[in-house]
């Protein structure tokens, strides 16, 4: 977990479905320790851009990399992963079967070969670091309980536990606050605010009152390529934006 | 100070392996008892033909525990086991034949009789070494786990899953079991390998040496439980939970789901392949139809009738199946097919949790009730 951390540098992405395309040319660039917030209509391309990211989808042309040499569209998933991105999805998935304290507990960062894990006992500072989480997303009551019968609010967190497990350097996080109360709504915001600057963070939200809450910086995506850049109060003002999502 | 949470609850509170070692033991002790120490006058004497049923038993409990815990925890379902259960007899069976020596039909001191009867004119490159048990014993795990390790390299890493994957290893088996019928594939066509001897210089029609192979057998599968035991408790064992629930997520933590398939492929096809050994010298036969289809699938029947997910369970299931076939093919052979597929069908539809669902179904369900109420009242409110 270095402050410095590494920047993330897309160029003219391009990712076509059946002649759809998805991603048009996509250039993005995040600084390490931002916080970044990416909105957009459906279909706009920003679960296409994280699943890129991540190592998900193949893009048909373009540069992702992370840091100054490591190439995202040659390394697997897990590789991805293991390299420091992190990542929430828009439904929140998590091992439904296993109880929230193994769900933390899969999530932690370190060697995940078969080899080790099969072998592996959990140290008192890790023991501590997830009892630490399980008190940030307030789940200790729950810790023995199955995943499954958690609210979907409680699986968010959940999920938000596991990727703080991770202690990535990059977070995706994709629409955090769906289906959550207004108090939680306020418990991610502040979260978020306070995992950027050690960590770089993108969210992707549908949320308006949340982004103008936490972002300093917003990307407007449309059509698979960036339509606006700024701040807040620029993009509101951008009248393309306003054409095409904000106006209506 | 943090409470010190208990990860490994199930391990330590786990009465299921108590009550399978211990009913285990009983079986095999019981019935090496009943057999050597009781009259054979006696009503509750148990016949050296009944003692190898039992052991026959085992040897598909075995079988069926390393379907589980591919299937069971890592939703692997292979419908083509049997093909690693036919191989490790297979190994054993060609120990078996060389431990015949000269004393064959044809009377050939280094060609098993089939050999002599195909003009076989010297011992196949592979025949070698079978004359030493620890090679055979080292080949009854080798052959299985290299084919698993191939086939898994070549499948997970392509993503192969669910259904796709259930019908490539069903082709997988389909087609050794179309190889070993061959005559010119050196293992005895369909005729296969029989008329054993003996097995480490012990004859193989003693009554003792078929109580000694019983018991092997019981202790070989209670090693393998144990085992698997330890695997599915293990840090690992909840990455294999994770993957059979949700694949793409767990890679997105970091975890290769590729590797982790693959040595649990290989570790299930191990056991298969013992499984497979033990039981040959004890039915005293091993041909291709060991590779047919019908046995793996079988073979998943047993588990889902005990409970998948649990190891005991299909140990359980393979017993009772295996028992109520033994059963009905003496009294209405006909109609046992049939009896199989709707068992199948009522367990899917009824017990989606096996016989052992049935009788944990009370307590966890009492467990999770608690914990849902629990749940409900305390809400993630604190700062």
């Amino acid at each position: 977990m270095s402050v410095s951390g590494k920047a993330l540098h897309i160029e003219k992405l391009t990712v076509s479905f059946d002649g759809f395309k998805a991603l048009n040319e996509l250039t993005l660039d995040v600084n390490p320790g931002e916080l970044r917030c990416i909105i957009g209509p459906n279909g706009a391309g920003k679960t296409t851009m994280m699943d890129v990211i991540t190592g998900k989808t193949r893009p048909d042309s373009g540069v992702a990399r992370f840091g100054p040499d490591l190439d995202l569209l040659a390394m697997s998933e897990p590789e991805i992963a293991q390299a420091g991105i992190g990542r929430k999805f828009q439904k929140p998935t998590v091992f439904e079967q296993l109880t929230v304290f193994e769900n933390l507990e899969l999530a932690l960062a370190g060697n995940k070969s078969f080899w080790k894990t099969l072998f592996a006992r959990l140290t008192p500072a890790q023991h501590n670091r997830i009892y630490q989480v399980l008190e940030i997303i307030g789940l200790e009551e729950q810790h023995q309980a199955q995943a499954s019968i958690l609210s979907h609010g409680q699986k968010q967190w959940l999920e938000i536990g596991m990727l703080l497990m991770q202690e990535p350097e990059l977070l995706l996080v994709d629409e955090p606050v769906a289906g959550m109360t207004p108090q939680e709504i306020e418990r991610t915001a502040a979260l978020l605010q306070s995992l950027a600057g050690e960590h770089s963070v993108v969210v992707v939200e549908h949320d308006m009152d949340f982004v103008r809450s936490i972002a300093k910086r917003v990307t407007v995506l449309h059509e698979g390529h960036v339509l606006a850049e700024g701040n807040m109060d620029q993009v509101q003002n951008d009248p393309r934006v306003i054409e095409v999502y904000l106006g209506a | 100070m943090p409470p010190q949470y208990t990860l490994w609850i199930s391990a330590r509170k786990d009465t299921g392996t108590r009550w399978f070692l211990g009913g285990l033991a009983l079986l095999v002790v019981g019935t090496a008892v009943l057999n050597l120490a009781v009259p054979a006058s006696s009503a509750i004497h148990v016949s050296t033909y009944a003692l190898t049923l039992v052991g026959k038993y085992l040897c598909y409990a075995l079988l069926a525990l390393s379907v589980d815990l591919i299937w069971g925890y890592c939703g692997i379902l292979s419908l083509g086991q049997a093909a690693f259960f036919a191989l490790g007899g297979y190994a054993m069976g060609m120990y078996l034949m060389r431990e015949i020596g000269d004393r064959g039909v044809y009377g050939n001191p280094l060609l098993p009789d089939f050999m002599v009867f195909l003009n076989y004119k010297s011992l196949p490159w592979f025949w070698h070494g079978f004359n030493h048990f620890l090679f055979a014993m080292l080949m009854m795990v080798l052959v299985p786990a290299s084919l698993a390790f191939a086939f898994g390299w070549f499948a997970f890493r392509s993503r192969v899953t669910g259904v796709y994957l259930s019908i490539i290893t069903q082709a997988l088996t389909y087609a050794l079991m179309l190889a070993f019928f061959r005559n010119d594939m050196g293992f005895g066509g369909n005729n296969g390998f029989t008329d054993f001897k003996d097995i480490l210089g012990f004859d193989l029609h003693s009554d003792r040496v078929h109580v000694v192979l019983l018991v092997m057998t019981g202790i070989v599968l209670a090693a393998s439980y144990l085992m698997c035991r330890m695997i599915v408790a293990s840090r690992a064992g909840r990455v294999l939970r994770a993957i059979r629930d949700a694949e793409s997520r767990t890679r997105f933590l970091g975890y290769r789901v590729e590797s982790y398939k693959l040595w649990v492929f290989v570790v299930s096809a191990i056991l298969a392949g013992i499984a497979g050994a033990l039981y040959v010298p004890q039915i005293g036969i091993i041909n291709p139809s060991e590779f047919s289809p019908i046995n793996s699938i079988e073979t998943v029947i047993w588990v889902a009738v005990g409970g998948r997910g649990t190891l005991y369970g299909a140990v359980a299931g393979a017993l009772l199946v295996n028992y109520a076939k033994t059963y009905f093919t003496s009294t209405i052979p006909e109609a046992w097919y049939y009896a199989l597929g709707a068992l199948f069908v009522l367990v899917t539809l009824f017990l989606p949790r096996g016989i052992i669902g049935l009788l944990r179904g009370r307590t966890r369900e009492a467990r999770t009730e608690r914990l849902r109420v629990k749940t409900n009242v305390a809400e993630p409110s604190k700062e």
